[in-house]
């Protein structure tokens, strides 16, 4: 059975398709990522599958779970891991407590346990030293690296990565890059939107290339890249059309 | 020595104003809703001490060991239903259903009990007072909502920076639907904190019945009040709000001093010079409790 499981979703905003009959699926401890130009309705379907915004069709189940009828919160205590495109981190909290936050409420851990958790994520995320550090001063990468943590110490079964490695220099990526390889080692299926479509690369083994909605390929993360619908959305032809989405 | 008591006067009004806005502080930090219906849930708490707790045989000055749960319970109801389905809707239509639910109060209130006025009644403690000077006289009824203020303020900030739920509260505050996707269940945090608020301002209201007459009405002014202590202290800090009922209460006992008709202008003086040389107030973070 697979993991994550779409099944003809679709979703207008107004005039504006950001979803048409989307159907796939995603196995446990898989990675896949997801291309596409702006307003293809990448950052949509994350919302649609962690439940901030509701399908006008389809259906979408996780481990079994029909998602319809569960709130966000219900969604990421089965294991649904979201990260945002610009971090949200509470900002007047320290790092540590927006860690055990997760670890409290997303993993049902306490006392003890939820501390080793929520400090094991930070240490993992590589942001361990600024525990104690007011989340609202972090730097761009580090609330990145923190967002990561959150979701990690949910412990999820799924990262829905919305753009993680954009705005961070060549270095960061690759340290970016290689704590998401590791997370993928250790079994946690992937879903990751990204414009550095090098990092990507480097670390799924399947791509979905999204326009106005609908997905227009989806295969070897190579070949889609290659693929003569692929090019032509990011190299003209269709860019008009999406322009006027 | 007549300025130290004003001083001293203005501390101890203001200790009020401070237990009277920390509800209407904690509501719009975390949930961002203004309540207009505060000062009316406060009249209505005077009420049910007056009215109610009589017939448990619960003396009048006693009474807030039972409105103050029962307001929490009320209050987690009232957000869970009324205001989360307005801020579902959109931020202004809190205002109108807040604003709606001030005038069915006020109007039920008269209804029921007329425009008579009331006190709770503390019996020979109302006149009683610590007379250390002259001319200083210090009434244990307002040391003693004073005292309340200090240690709900207190006990609130220790709550909200130390316990778990605190945590969440300041979580929900800072960004809900972050908080979501961490698994919290916003709107059940939401209601804790809308229960806190409610039991805080059942205390102010019983405190104004045993200090002043009260009436249906009484809830407006009272309103107008929290709101320049709540601006003045700074939105979401907690002991900014106490700072702020000091400010605002010392600024009305000079004002009433210098002629009683100042008292109020005053006050407004006070406010309307922070609001212009420092709108997130004495304390205020912009954004969030702190």
């Amino acid at each position: 059975m697979p993991l994550l499981q779409l099944e003809g979703v679709s979703k207008k905003f107004g005039q504006v398709v950001v979803g048409q009959e989307i159907t796939f699926q995603l196995d446990e401890g898989a990675a896949v990522g997801i291309v596409g130009p702006n307003g293809a309705g990448k950052t949509s379907l994350f919302a649609m599958i962690s439940g901030d915004v509701k399908p006008d069709a389809g259906e979408i189940e996780y481990d079994g779970h029909k998602l319809a009828h569960l709130s966000q919160a219900a969604r990421a205590r089965l294991g649904i891991g979201r990260t945002y495109q610009v971090p949200r981190p509470f900002e007047h909290m320290t790092v540590f407590e927006n860690a055990l936050l997760a670890a409290q409420q997303g993993a049902r851990t306490r006392g003890h346990a939820s501390y080793v958790l929520a400090y094991d994520s930070l240490s993992r995320t590589g942001v361990a030293d600024f525990a104690n550090v007011s989340a609202g001063s972090l730097a761009l990468m580090h609330r990145k690296r923190l967002e990561l943590a959150r979701a990690l110490a949910m412990r999820p079964r799924i990262l829905l990565l919305d753009e993680i490695a954009g705005g961070l220099t060549d270095l960061e990526v690759n340290d970016l890059t290689s704590i998401i390889r590791g997370l993928r080692a250790e079994g946690i299926a992937v879903l990751w939107i990204e414009h550095v479509v090098r990092a990507l690369l480097s670390t799924v083994d399947r791509l979905l290339c999204l326009s106005s909605g609908a997905i227009i390929a989806d295969g070897d993360p190579k070949e889609v890249m290659a693929s003569e619908a692929v090019r032509s959305i990011y190299l003209g032809g269709k860019i008009i059309n999406t322009l006027n989405v | 020595m007549i300025w130290l008591n004003v001083v001293i006067q203005g501390v101890l009004v203001g200790g009020f104003y401070a237990l009277f806005a920390c509800g209407l502080s904690l509501m719009f930090g975390v949930m961002r809703v203004i309540n207009l219906a505060h000062g009316d849930m406060a009249v209505v708490a005077a009420y049910v001490a007056v009215f109610l707790t009589p017939h448990a045989h619960i003396p009048e000055v006693w009474a807030f060991v039972v409105v103050a749960p029962l307001f929490g319970v009320v209050g987690y109801v009232v957000q869970r239903t009324l205001i989360q389905k307005s801020i579902d809707r959109d931020p202004f239509t809190t205002l109108l259903v807040t604003f709606g639910l001030s005038v069915i109060i006020e109007n039920l209130l008269l209804e029921i009990y007329s425009s008579n006025g009331q006190i709770v009644n503390v019996g020979e403690l109302i006149v009683k007072s610590w007379h250390p000077q002259s001319i200083i006289y210090i009434s244990y009824v307002s040391l003693a909502v004073l005292a309340a203020a200090v240690a709900v303020l207190g006990l609130l900030q220790v709550f909200l920076s130390k316990s778990g739920t605190g945590r969440l509260i300041r979580a929900v505050a800072d960004d809900h639907e972050a908080a979501q996707l961490s698994g919290t269940n916003y709107r059940h945090i939401f209601g804790i904190a809308g229960a806190i608020a409610f039991a805080t301002v059942a205390l102010a209201g019983i405190s104004y019945g045993m200090m002043t007459e009260f009436a249906p009405t009484s809830g407006g002014v009272n309103l107008l009040f929290a709101f320049e202590t709540v601006v003045i202290g700074g939105i979401g800090s907690l002991w900014g709000t106490l700072v702020g009922g000091i400010a605002l209460g010392i600024a009305q006992q000079f004002g009433a001093h210098i002629n009683p008709e100042y008292q109020v202008l005053a006050g407004n003086i006070l406010f309307l010079v922070v609001l212009a040389v420092r709108p997130e107030g004495l304390f205020g973070k912009r954004t969030a409790l702190a």
